[in-house]
Formats: structure tokens, sequence, C-alpha cells
């Protein structure tokens, strides 16, 4: 053991050595150790360097505000950056590394920076770095985020497991100190669902730190004997190392449980953390109060610290924050310090009291009263303290104490602002209801008997009292203290962002005097422990240098989460391949089965193309198209949204949703259908057909399936409530194919039942259904999207790819091919049928070309604001076809078009090619565009400027309909 | 957030689509005079602080397309009734 352990005391166990190592060094501490006790007991008190000055650092607290003490924890894979020490449970073989230093802690380059600091102020960075605006990205910024760096996360993938849970109970209870555990075992005592979650390892809060006497008892005597009638009931679940990260609508908790962090490894089958969903009945929030520091000059020294901080070191862990101490403060508290200290042996140099007219007992150890700490002297660790009237302190550590703040964190998360209490000098939680109480020293409840009294009443909640044990109170009395004026070194606000109390003023005479505003100046309160500590210090120094109160100047608003959460925690186990759902058509195993090479479209797995030997996708597709053109080719649409529409006024429920009409449509046949946003804009299309007097099947576009459905639900439900029909989505029902080209009939007519196909019994736009393959119920579509003679055969899901197989081995006569979504987009653009590209939310019906199928005889969705002049604008851009004026020249999608002879600029703009394919066919390459007045424009010669890709070519504007304009192929 | 389907029961918030404000009723006429009131029910909504009516689709569920009552400003849910009886209530008083 290092002279910093205490021979006896502290809740640590002295029978079992933990080795670790920091910066490769090793150290041994105990069972029951943090990092930052263990490397304390060890001598170790730097830790860590300050994010702009680079000044050398030790832990101020010994809990979750910790801004200073973080380290990069583990190796490998397994790294984490900016754990806090003071949160760390050591475990055997824990390795921890400082970061912010380079080349080492001991020694840091980036520490001149603390010699260039009257430069860098508040707002340096902002003022400087303004100019030249183009050296901001490149230069400055990957400068400064070098130097002002928090730890590297490692770049390999979390090893580890992460999960996500649900818990419901009557009453939450945060925080399990006095007031959370009578709180816990009131409402627990009325037979109601109690979780009681705590952030720290064991359960018992301040009690753990303290010397106190509960009911003739320590303070962690008690707090055993409560904690074990707790755990001893059924209705309670205990949650030690879950902290309560936010408080959200209807009384819901986010919550993360530190299953294995206290671990080298987690255990078999156990993830690292658990996020949690807590619904509560109500909440008793008990979080306690958080030490201030005191700004003074060097008030960031290694070895100043909350005193509450120095006395969980010694009382909890065994640990001398230093051999011999200095403690100030402007409150009662510090008395106690110095006994707890005392008590421990530990020799107490001198209690500087800020008050004159105190009265603590200082038990024997000399006290200076009316006198502050101006200044911290020490570089790497404290070596005295400099008082204002002159007198000088040798020590090794500061306990400071500038009072106390309520824990009102999760109490201001949905809304509402803390309120100032002056005689306690602290923002009290505000009253949010009987779903959310607070209790104990968060509601400032400043004595141990007041805490247990209100603990055991909001845990009550009106129902039956339990019995408060008696206690003994410290002394509680406070003068506000928060800033020494006479320092001569930096006294910090913000630790971690190395703010400090000379840049609030400087940030209210430069005009942010508000609290938000000088929180984002200044940076205080913007480091990852969210201002805690020192928040408070700077609202009452922006107070001061404004002329205004606390009330007035207020808090900065409090957002989830309490303390920084880690991604995995929230990814929970939806990672990798789990990150979404993966959906496969009904025809999947026959494309992989083909060699497909599939695309993501949405969650879809889509077959793209369908390579043989040394075919790139270019060659492949091309290969494909030729073949269907030529002969047949089998396609798997079944990713087409496909909607089952029934009832009596189906036909009427369909007219309303598109903007063409389809009560006409006869029996057996279908139809192209077009359907309009609201404001008159195209949604979607697809084919629908009428396969009895009151049901039809209508399919959307793949993109949009899902919103369709959702849209006609509200259409039917919302908004034409009164028609009498049904829809239900089928598309995961059915697999569909397209069978296209000259071979196509005779292809499916080997599979299909007693019918005999000819153009009068599956005319163009048939929409059958039939039987194949002696009994397979299908249906049969003469649709084409290729501009082929074409089918789509749609049968139930699960007879998908046997089908699809059987198709492919009824046409192999014919040398049939399966094509993908490539070849298909390939002859849609031959065949100048509009696709996403163009039915892009900013083009009408019209523009589309598509004027005509607009009824004007009926109401419909968009019919009204369709009609709006800027929508029926003669100039707006419209669909046309384009290609280059040299056929061996490539046009490419995206690429803008513009007069011969103009310059690219917003206002020369014509429009741009929406979408461009190789057409086999043609052999060049062809697309369509959106031009302005483009119906007008055929045979025109426009620049396609590619700025992105730094090239232009001419092209000439032509009809979206490059190959087979008369439609011959179709209806052959 | 916790939603009371009229068909499922208390259900949580992230098994809901909303889609916005209510209150704007689809105009029943194509009579060209009526574009100020097609203009309104389509782009026209209001903001308000306190109580409004959303319209809500049980999208995880029973895919029934509801109207929550919720406070803007604190998120207090009052109610839910289902479009269709929220629609017919309207034209009802109209």
């Amino acid at each position: 053991m290092t002279s910093y352990r205490l021979g006896k005391g502290g809740l640590v166990d002295r029978s079992t050595a933990l080795r670790f190592t920091f910066d490769g060094a090793p150290h041994t501490g105990l069972e029951g150790d943090t990092l930052a006790s263990a490397l304390l007991a060890n001598g170790v008190t730097l830790m860590g360097r300050s994010f702009k000055y680079h000044r050398p650092r030790g832990p101020i607290t010994a809990g979750a505000a910790e801004p200073n003490a973080l380290v990069e924890l583990r190796e490998g894979a397994r790294k984490e950056a900016n754990t806090r020490a003071t949160m760390i449970e050591l475990h055997d073989g824990l390795v921890a590394r400082s970061q912010n230093n380079w080349p080492s802690l001991n020694f840091d380059i980036g520490a001149i920076n603390s010699l260039a600091s009257s430069m860098l102020v508040a707002g340096f960075y902002y003022k400087t770095f303004m100019w030249p605006k183009s050296f901001w990205e490149k230069i400055y910024e990957p400068i400064i985020r070098r130097a002002a760096g928090l730890g590297a996360a490692s770049k390999l993938p979390d090893p580890d497991k992460y999960e996500k849970s649900y818990a419901h109970c009557g009453v939450l209870v945060i925080g399990s100190g006095p007031a959370g555990l009578m709180a816990a075992l009131a409402a627990a005592r009325q037979g109601k669902r109690v979780i009681l979650a705590d952030e720290g390892s064991r359960l018992g809060g301040s009690l753990l730190n303290e010397q106190e006497e509960i009911a003739g008892q320590s303070g962690l005597d008690w707090s055993r004997s409560i904690i074990a009638e707790l755990a001893s009931m059924p209705n309670v679940t205990l949650m030690p190392r879950t902290t309560i990260i936010g408080w959200f609508d209807g009384n819901i908790f986010g919550a993360v449980e530190r299953v294995s962090d206290h671990l080298r490894v987690p255990d078999p089958y156990e993830p690292r953390q658990r996020y949690w969903k807590i619904h509560a009945g109500r909440a008793v929030l008990a979080a306690g109060a958080e030490e201030r520091p005191v700004a003074f000059g060097g008030n960031d020294v290694p070895g100043v610290m909350q005193a509450s901080a120095m006395r969980c070191y010694v009382n909890r862990y065994a640990v001398a924050a230093g051999r011999s101490v200095a403690v100030f403060g402007g409150n009662d508290s510090i008395y106690r310090t110095a006994r707890d200290l005392k008590s421990h042996g530990i020799h107490v140099e001198a209690i500087v009291d800020s008050r004159e007219d105190s009265r603590g007992d200082p038990g024997g150890v000399p006290v200076i009263r009316g006198a502050l700490v101006a200044d911290a002297v020490g570089g790497k660790a404290v070596k005295s303290v400099h008082l204002t009237d002159g007198t000088h302190i040798n020590c090794e550590a500061v306990a400071m104490s500038g009072g106390f703040s309520p824990i009102v964190n999760l109490a201001c998360q949905r809304g509402k602002k803390p309120v100032w209490d002056a005689k306690l000098l602290a923002f009290l939680p505000p009253d949010n209801g009987e779903a959310f109480t607070t209790a104990g020293a968060a509601a400032g409840r400043m004595l141990l008997s007041e805490c247990l009294a209100d603990g055991a009443a909001k845990g009550a909640a009106g129902g039956k009292p339990i019995d408060v044990p008696k206690c003994r109170d410290e002394a509680f009395a406070i003068a506000p203290l928060w800033w020494v004026k006479e320092s001569h070194g930096k006294a910090f606000i913000d630790y971690q962002n190395d703010a400090t109390a000379r840049d609030l003023p400087l940030a209210a005479r430069e005009g942010y005097s508000d609290v938000e505003l000088a929180k984002r100046y200044t940076t205080t309160g913007m480091a990852t422990d969210q201002g805690k500590l020192g928040n408070i210090n700077a609202i009452a120094i922006l107070a001061e240098a404004t002329g205004r109160t606390m009330d007035e100047v207020g808090t900065t608003t409090f957002r989830p989460f309490y303390t920084p959460v880690s991604f995995g925690a929230f990814a929970g186990p939806f990672t990798g391949h789990h990150f979404q759902p993966v959906r496969k058509t009904p025809l999947h195993d026959w494309a992989e089965e083909q060699g497909a090479v599939f695309v993501e479209t949405g969650l879809w797995m889509r077959s793209s193309w369908f390579p043989r030997e040394g075919e790139d996708w270019l060659a492949a597709a091309a290969r494909e198209v030729l073949t269907t053109r030529g002969a047949a080719g089998i396609c798997d649409v079944s990713t087409l949204g496909k909607i089952d529409v029934q009832g009596k006024d189906a036909g009427q429920f369909l007219d309303k949703l598109y903007c063409n009409t389809f009560s006409t449509l006869a029996v057996g046949k279908a139809r192209y259908g077009l359907m309009l946003r609201e404001d008159g804009i195209v949604y979607d299309d697809g084919t629908t057909s009428r396969l009895a007097e009151d049901h039809y099947v209508m399919t959307t576009t793949t993109a949009n399936a899902a919103k369709v459905m959702a849209q006609m639900e509200f259409a039917h439900q919302a908004l034409f409530p009164d028609l009498d029909v049904t829809c239900v989505s089928v598309t995961e029902q059915w697999a569909q194919m397209a069978v296209a080209g000259p071979k196509s009939r005779a292809t499916l007519q080997k599979l299909i039942d007693d019918l005999v196909m000819t153009d009068e019994t599956v005319p163009y736009m048939a929409a059958l259904e039939v039987t194949i393959m002696h009994g397979i119920p299908a249906r049969l579509f003469r649709l084409s999207f290729s501009g082929e003679h074409a089918y789509e055969l749609a049968v139930p899901a699960d007879y998908g790819s046997m089908v699809a197989r059987a198709v492919c081995q009824a046409g192999e006569e014919f040398g049939i091919t399966p094509y993908g979504v490539e070849a298909l987009s390939i002859m849609r653009i031959e065949k100048g049928h509009v696709a996403g590209g163009e039915l892009n939310g900013t083009t009408t019906a019209g523009d589309l070309g598509l004027g005509k199928m607009v009824s004007a005889r009926k109401d419909f969705i968009g019919r009204m604001m369709a009609q709006r002049e800027g929508l029926t604008d003669p100039n707006r851009q419209q669909v046309t076809g384009i290609r280059p004026v040299d056929p061996s020249h490539r046009i490419r999608a995206g690429a803008h078009l513009l007069k011969q002879g103009d310059k690219p600029s917003m206002a020369n703009d014509q429009g741009y090619i929406t979408g461009v394919a190789w057409s086999p066919m043609l052999n060049m390459w062809v697309g369509l565009a959106l031009l302005a007045n483009g119906r007008a424009r055929h045979g025109e010669i426009v620049q396609a400027w590619d700025g992105l890709r730094g090239h232009s070519v001419l092209a000439q504007i032509c009809d979206p309909v490059h190959f087979d304009k008369e439609n011959r192929r179709l209806h052959a | 957030m916790l939603i009371p389907c009229p068909h499922c029961g208390t259900r949580p918030v992230e098994e809901f689509t909303f889609l916005g404000d209510a209150a704007p009723t689809r105009p029943t006429t194509s009579d060209p005079s009526s574009m100020e009131a097609w203009y309104e029910y389509v782009y026209l909504r209001n903001n308000p602080r306190g109580p409004i009516d959303e319209y809500a689709h049980h999208s995880g569920g029973c895919r029934a397309w509801l109207v929550v009552q919720r406070n803007t400003e604190t998120h207090e849910v009052f109610g839910a009734v289902t479009a269709r009886d929220f629609s017919k209530a309207k034209d009802a008083k109209a």
C-alpha cells in the first residue's frame, strides 16, 4: 500500500489486490475502488489535460459530474474514449490511458497555449479564424480540432452486445441516498411496484460517502438494513449502476444500465449495457445535490477538489487526496470536512471560512474567518495556497465548497425552469405535479432529518405514512461565494472547456449577456459534464456583471441526457444486418439460382442484372434487353405495391384517388392510373385491374407502396367515410413476374390451364383470373412496361420461385432470359415511360405528357389545386426525350440543359436530364429530360452541361419515345 | 407518450404516424369560386399553443386513422377518436 491509502476504514476489500495500468505504468488497487480512487491511492493526481490550455488536471469530483479525469478505457475494439475515472469501477487487468496530450501526460507541448492565453479568451476562435473564409474548413479547423481534442474512439467494430428493454412500475425512485431509500420504502410498503435506480455501483448514495448517524447506528448500517428490506420485497426492483438519463412524455424515463462495464469482458450472453424505457405511474427524484466549486486562481491544480469529494475519498475509499489539506468555503460543511479528514488522521492545515461571523466548530483546526483563497499554487500538484489576507498555507490538497446545487436536471427536462431560492442560494426544482416529485437535497432539503422526512412523505404520496428515524444533523448555513476576484491565476468555471470567470464579464461586455448566448460564446456548460459544477457560478458572475438577479439571468435549458450515453446503448442490437429488415421477394430463390446481382431498393433486394461469364453490368443488361426484345424475358416485379380494393363503392373510391376514371373500367380489364396529391402534383402511378364488379386490384410503384396504402386509408376513413369499400395490402401475398417479348405468349401458353391465348381471349390490357400448371390460381395481365408484347403473371407468393422456374423451362426453346431492373430501366427509357426520376414530387400530369388523363367530370384528390396558374404554365419543365447529337457521345443523368452558347447559371438553366440508358436497340445513349416548354422544342439542339463531372455535350431534344414509336411490338 | 387507441387500447407513440392538424375540412365543391377555400384547406394550418386535434395513423397497429387530442405545450394526451367518427361528427355539425 502506498502512503495515500489509509491504514483502515473505507468500503474497499483489502484482501484483493487488483492490477491495472494507467498510461502503461502498472498499479494496484482494491476491490471497491474507482479508477480515480485507485490512482489517488497510488499517488497519481495528474489524470488528464484540459481542452484548450492543456492544463494538468486531476479529479475534482468523486462522481458523475467529473469534468477533468477523462480517460480512454480498455484497448483495441473495446477502447472507449472520454470515460470518467470517477465512475469507472476498478477491475483486475483494467487498462486506461490519459488523453488530449502529446507527447505525454507529464510533458504536453499543447500547454504552451497557456502562455498565449491572453489571446485565447472567449470568442477567440470565432474572431481570429474568420478570414480568409476559405481557410476555415481546410486549414484552421483541422488544426484546432487536433489541438483541442478529447479521446479517440476505437475504429474497430464494437465486439460487445447491447440490449433494449422495457419496464413498468407504479413508482420510480431515482437515487438511493437517505431520501430515495425512504421514498422507496414508503411506496413499497404500500404494495406499489417500485423501481429504485441509482447510477452508483452500490446503493446508498451519500450514505456511502459520509459519516452520518441514523436510528442510533451509522448511516451506512441503516442504509444496509433498508436496502435489505427492499430487496426482500417481491414488488421492489433494485437497479444499481443505472443512470436515469431522461424524462419524456407520458412519464417515460430513459435509463442506461451498465451491466458489464465493471468487468474486463462481459460474461457470456450478457450485454455491456442495457437501455431501459421505464413507464412510471409516478416518479420521485432524489438525486441529491452537487457541490459547486469556487472560482479562485488555480482552482484546477491537481489536488483541488470538491470538499464532498474529498470526504468521499477518505470515508468510502480510504484514500487521502493529500497528506495535508486546506479547507475553503462559505458554508458550514467545511467544518464537517475538516472533522472527517482529521478522524482519518489527515492533517488539516487550516479552515478558510469566507464568512466573518460563522460559528462552526473547527474541532481544534485553525480557522481563518473572513478571508478567501485567492490562488492555489503548483503545477501538477498543489504546493500551497495564498489567501486574500496575505497568508500562505503549505498543503498538498485543497477542499473547496461554494455551496450546493440541487440536481434538478431531470425535473427540468420537459420545459419547466428551476426556481431560485435566495436563502438556500440554489435553484430548486419546479412544480411538476404529482406524477413527478422531488425529494431530499434535490428539493433543497439540506439537513439529513429533512431528507429522511421528505423522502418518506414523497414516497407515501398521501398514502399510509411510515416512521421517520431520528438522526444527527450537520449544521447548514451558507453565504454567497462564487468568484474570488483578487485571484492572480486563472479561475475556472467550466473545467473541461477551460472557460474562466473572466470570460463571462467579457461575454456580457460584447453583448452576449443572455445566459444562452453567454454559454455559447464562452463554451461554459458545453462540456461533457454539461455545466453540472460551475454553471451556477457563471450565472452569478453574469448577474453581477449585468446588474441582474439570479432569477433574471436564469439557467440554460436542461435537456436529456443527464450524463453522456454511448451510441451502443441507443443502437442496442440493431446493428449490421439487424439495422433494418431485409425484404426478399417470393422470386428471390429463383433469382439467386439464375445468378442475379441484387440491389437494395428501400428494404427490398431486387435482382439488378444476371451476368454471364465475362459480362459487366452494362453488357449483361444490354444482352437481357436484346434477348427480351428478340425472343422473351422474365423479370421479377413482385416489389410493386399491390392493394386489394373491394366493396360496393370500390370504383367510386378509386375515382377519388386517381385523376382518371376507374368506375367505368370493364370487368376483366386493366387501366393505367395516375394519382395526384391534394396540391395537384403527381404522387404515384400504376395499373389497376377490375376482377369483378366490386373487386379491383391496384398496383403502386415500389417506392411509394407503403405511403399510398396509408394515403388510401386516410382518404377512406377521414375524407370519404361514407363509401362502402375496404382496402388491404397484398404485396406480400402475391409473386408477380413480367414475361415479355415476341415469344412471351408461346411461353405462357404452355403453363395456362384451359385457355387458348389469342388477342381475342387475352387482349391488350386484359386482366384475368386463371389457373396454371394444373390448378395453381393465378392472375394474368396483358401489360407492358417494356413496350413488347408482354404479360404479367401473379401467383400466390409461395408458388413464386417454382412458377418462375417453370416459365424459364417453358421459354427455354425460345432462349428466354431472366432480366433485372437495369434492363427494365433501359427498356422503359427506350419507350419513354416515366418513373421515379420524373415522378419526383415537382411534376404535374401535364409536365409528364399525361394531361389528357385528367378527368374534368368528377371530384378527385388534387383536382382543384392542379388547375392553378403556376401548374398549368406552358413554360413549365416538361418531359422530353434527349439524345447526343454525335451518337458516340455519352449524355449523363443530372446534366443541366442550356441553350447553345449560354453560360451555366441559374438564370440560364432550362432543365435537366432525369434518366439515361445505353440503348442496345439504337446503339447510343438515350435519355429523358425535364425541359422548359419541352414538348414544343423537339428537334432543338441544347448543351447538356455536367458541372459535376466537368463536361458538356451537344444533345438533341426529341420525342420521349425513342424506340418503336408506333407501338407495333406491343400489339404484335 | 401514450395514445389511447379506440381499437387497441393504450399504445406507445412509436406505433403511430402523425399527419397534423385535423381542423381543416376538405371542401365539397369544385366550383372555381371555391379556390380560396381549397387553398386554405391544403396550405393553411394554425399552430396553437395548447390543445389541438391531430390526425394520427396507427400504422404499427390496427391501421386506423385517429384524431388525437394533445396539448402542444405539455404533450398531454386527452383522448383519441377514430377519424371516421371525427369526420362524421364534423359533418353533422356543418
